[in-house]
């Protein structure tokens, strides 16, 4: 199975890539209001269940791929 | 005293720490990141600085995970002395021995200078030769030392006299100045500044001998 873990900033964080970004765009005469920065992770897994699997990417999640003061996270599986 | 300087595939800071050790009349021996070591081998730590595991995922997010920090916690938590330099305090931070997290630089630039900082509270372990309210001078190189905790940890700290070192003028956005930080039973802590790199009037300064 294949997972897709996307992790994004706070919002109440101030994000600088995410305003780095935003202001070359909109110096470039792009028409938008914001631009946030995250991180996208893919993971593949070898469980047969799918609930034991999702459960496992959680894990993984709360162990290492995200920084809970700092960062949101949602998990979606991408080969159904 | 015996020091262990921990390596991580990525620290680059580690032969100059060493020779801080040595120079201080210490014994530095090295820790490696994927051993777990004695606690009672050592009778302090260093986490020195650079770009642990290339800094992939977050800054000191992989090196809060590996072996070697299994122990250094576990000697944090006996009450002994640890400090982290640069990359060490933002794996100190992602290890949960420090409360808050260093983020991207306000000016989203990597900033490469001296700048002048004050003792906020002082502790028995570390920079201990400098006064409290004392200025002094040390070299800063980071991309990601703007440190933030949410305001209800933020005023924890500052309660319990956990600041340690503040900038004198915020280059990089910190919360509240913040260039260093102790947890609070005082016994770890975390400094964005190298004091390894102002050791002798050649490097620029010698305020970085008065660390250890």
């Amino acid at each position: 199975m294949k997972w897709g873990v996307k992790i994004m900033p706070r919002d109440a964080l101030l994000d600088s890539q995410g305003r780095a970004v935003e202001n070359l765009l909109k110096e470039n005469h792009f028409q938008l209001e914001q631009c946030r920065v995250g991180r996208y992770v893919e993971i593949s897994t070898t469980q047969a269940s799918e609930d034991k699997a999702r459960e496992e990417i959680q894990k993984m999640t709360q162990f290492v791929l995200y920084n809970p003061l700092i960062e949101i996270f949602s998990i979606e599986r991408l080969d159904k | 005293m015996r020091i262990g300087v921990v390596r991580f595939p990525g620290t680059n800071c580690d032969a100059d720490v060493f020779q801080m050790v040595e120079n201080s009349s210490h014994e530095p021996v090295w820790l490696w990141h994927q051993d777990r070591f004695d606690v009672k081998s050592v009778d302090s730590v260093i986490i020195p600085g650079g770009f642990s595991y290339g800094d992939y995922l977050r800054c000191g997010a992989l090196a809060s995970r590996s072996a070697v920090m299994k122990s250094v916690s576990e000697f944090a938590e006996q009450g002994r002395p640890v400090l982290g330099i640069c990359n060490g305090f933002q794996i100190l931070c992602e290890s949960g021995l420090l409360p808050g997290v260093l983020l991207r630089n306000e000016s989203v630039k990597f900033i490469d200078d001296w700048v002048e900082l004050s003792v906020e509270n002082g502790n028995e372990y570390f920079a201990k030769k400098i006064p409290v309210k004392k200025r002094f001078c040390l070299p800063i190189a980071h991309g990601e030392g703007r440190y933030f905790a949410p305001p209800e940890e933020l005023k924890k700290i500052q309660d319990k006299g956990q600041v340690w070192l503040s900038y004198v003028k915020n280059p990089n956005g910190s919360l509240k100045d913040i260039a260093g930080l102790m947890n609070e039973k005082k016994n770890v802590f975390g400094l964005m500044p190298h004091p390894e790199r102002a050791m002798q009037s050649w490097m620029g300064g010698t305020d970085g001998g008065l660390f250890l």
